[in-house]
């Protein structure tokens, strides 16, 4: 057994940059490399294709991503783990297969299933944020229920070099091989939790290296034009150190290390996995090296007995319009457009939303007194039940050019199709995870 | 004398549905006892009222040291139903820097 597993994380979402994760196998001397692509609601996007397509279904980028990564995979001797596979992994098993033949490789896949749990609900469920049942959100187009570590275990027991998933819980991908090359235990709860913390600063990939950290003058980094994703050299006890690949940009330390490891955290003592319960009230962070942090005190308790599981639904569309000003009383004119917008649409759209961007628009008001600034965009948004009644947005901002206010320029419409997520828990004992290997 | 959370600490915002996750780290480690005393899930709350309808609680964690503030029904609807320009709310994480403390 090797004494340190090294981890990279080459992705933290679905639109991430694709070279990082590349200059990781290439030059990151990694054991795993994790390409964590799937958000909430990317998997109910990839439901929506593959019902259009049952070829399709999986990430979008998943051909650009393998093709620049397989042969380097292979010949480092790499393992890949990704939840690219989204609501299709087994296409995506035979997607990666069709590229290997392609580039004149030999691969094997396995691809995780079972998290689609769409056929064992009955929309009778109690969705957590309504306490509603989910038939409430009617139409109702997708269900996947958050996988763990338990599920990946049985593929990185087969000769897969690239394990591909559907829904799973984004530390689980970082976990599985943790707990399989250590052979640690799942009831371990406090090395489970520890691993936890590993997987959860290491799943926003450029998160921890400086990545959503900059702010000039006050928290400066260099050339994050080549940001560099993180690793992590892991041992058996489970002490991690985090590091990236020299000469890469960015910055790795205890302050884009706190940031990480609060993102996206209710109760801190309670962060609930389908693994464990992790508690990071005693995780400790320390600078060990320019860029390079390590973390201990990871701990936790047991794994609850249900599931949490993302269910999509149809929820209509949202129309949009923009438009520019610019100059003196920018504000001001586009503030009497603004009104001319909603005294025509009021009636049709009772949730009607008027940003003024540059001036109020995503804090949704302001905070203290601030000048006004030289140009404004006129942003209208409003919800509809179909496609040609959320037009209708757009049209009266583009009409606004000849019957409002003076010198707006630059329109721009756009009608969105929207799928909602509501959440819901499933008894753990009712999913049957398997895995299916697919060779090249 | 009053002085910006954004002279003192820095923050990260995260969504989970309608809730709004929101870091507040300082940047000097004694500063954290200032901000325990100051920051508070109240005048949290009050500082956010006009984007935060539910709500505010806050977690010590001394081991870091940092605050963590969990802001219910604060995205209205959630990233992917929600008409505002910013879903997730990711922004927001400056609209608490820009409250202001007794120093």
């Amino acid at each position: 057994m090797k004494e340190t597993i090294r981890i990279g994380c080459g992705a933290g979402f679905s639109g991430d940059r694709l070279e990082p994760a590349v200059i990781l196998v290439q030059e990151g001397k990694l054991d795993y490399l994790v390409l964590e692509c799937l958000a909430e609601r990317t998997i109910s996007l990839a439901q929506k294709r593959k019902r259009q397509d049952p070829t399709k279904g999986y990430d979008p980028l998943l051909e650009r991503r393998i093709e620049s990564l397989l042969p380097d995979l292979l010949a480092n001797n790499v393992r890949l783990i990704t939840n690219m596979g989204a609501a299709n992994p087994l296409a995506a098993a035979e997607k990666i297969c069709e590229i290997a033949r392609r580039m004149n490789l030999s691969v094997t896949v396995a691809a995780v299933t079972g998290d689609d749990v769409f056929d064992q609900l009955t929309g009778n469920e109690q969705a957590l944020e309504t306490g509603k049942p989910l038939t409430d959100s009617a139409p109702l187009i997708s269900a996947n229920a958050y996988l763990g570590t338990d599920a990946i275990l049985p593929a990185l027991a087969t000769s897969a070099q690239i394990i591909i998933t559907g829904r799973v819980a984004d530390p689980s991908l970082f976990v599985a091989p943790l707990a399989y090359e250590f052979g640690w235990s799942l009831d371990d709860v406090n090395q489970i939790g520890q691993g936890t913390v590993i997987g959860h600063l290491l799943e926003c990939a450029g998160q921890l290296t400086g990545g959503y950290f900059a702010d000039p003058d006050k928290k400066d980094l260099p050339d994050m034009a080549h940001l560099g994703h993180p690793f992590a050299d892991i041992s058996a006890d489970g002490t991690a150190v985090f590091g990236k690949v020299a000469g890469t940009g960015g910055l790795l330390s205890v302050a884009t290390a706190k940031e990480q490891l609060l993102y996206e955290v209710m109760d801190p003592s309670r962060y609930i996995t389908p693994d464990v319960i992790a508690d990071f009230t005693q995780v400790h962070l320390t600078q060990t090296a320019p860029n390079q942090v390590r973390a201990t005190g990871g701990r936790g308790q047991v794994r609850p007995d249900t599931l949490k599981v993302s269910v999509g639904y149809e929820a209509g569309y949202i129309g949009e319009g923009e438009l520019s000003y610019a100059g003196s009383n920018a504000l001001g004119r586009a503030k009497l457009a603004g009104a001319i917008i909603q005294n025509r649409l009021q009636d049709r759209f009772p949730d009607l939303r008027i940003d003024y961007i540059g001036s109020v628009s995503v804090h949704r008001k302001t905070f203290g007194t601030y000048p006004d600034p030289y140009e404004i965009r006129l942003r209208v948004a409003g919800r509809a039940k179909t496609a040609e009644q959320a037009a209708l947005v757009g049209e009266e901002v583009e009409a606004l050019y000849t019957n409002g206010p003076a010198g707006g320029g630059g329109a721009r419409k756009y009608i969105h199709e929207v799928v909602g997520i509501v959440s819901t828990l499933i008894p753990r004992t009712k999913l049957t995870p398997q895995f299916i290997l697919r060779h090249a | 004398m009053k002085i910006k959370l954004y002279k003192l600490a820095h923050s990260r915002a995260g969504d989970k549905g309608n809730t709004l996750t929101l870091s507040l780290i300082p940047y000097n480690d004694e500063d954290y006892a200032l901000l325990c005393t100051q920051v508070t899930a109240e005048s949290v709350k009050n500082h956010l009222r006009d984007i935060v309808s539910g709500e505010v609680t806050r977690y010590e964690m001394p081991n870091l040291p940092a605050l963590q503030f969990v802001c219910q029904q604060a995205l209205t609807g959630g990233v992917t139903t929600s008409l505002t320009m910013d879903p997730h709310g990711k922004t927001l994480s400056y609209a608490l820097l820009e409250m202001e403390i007794e120093s």
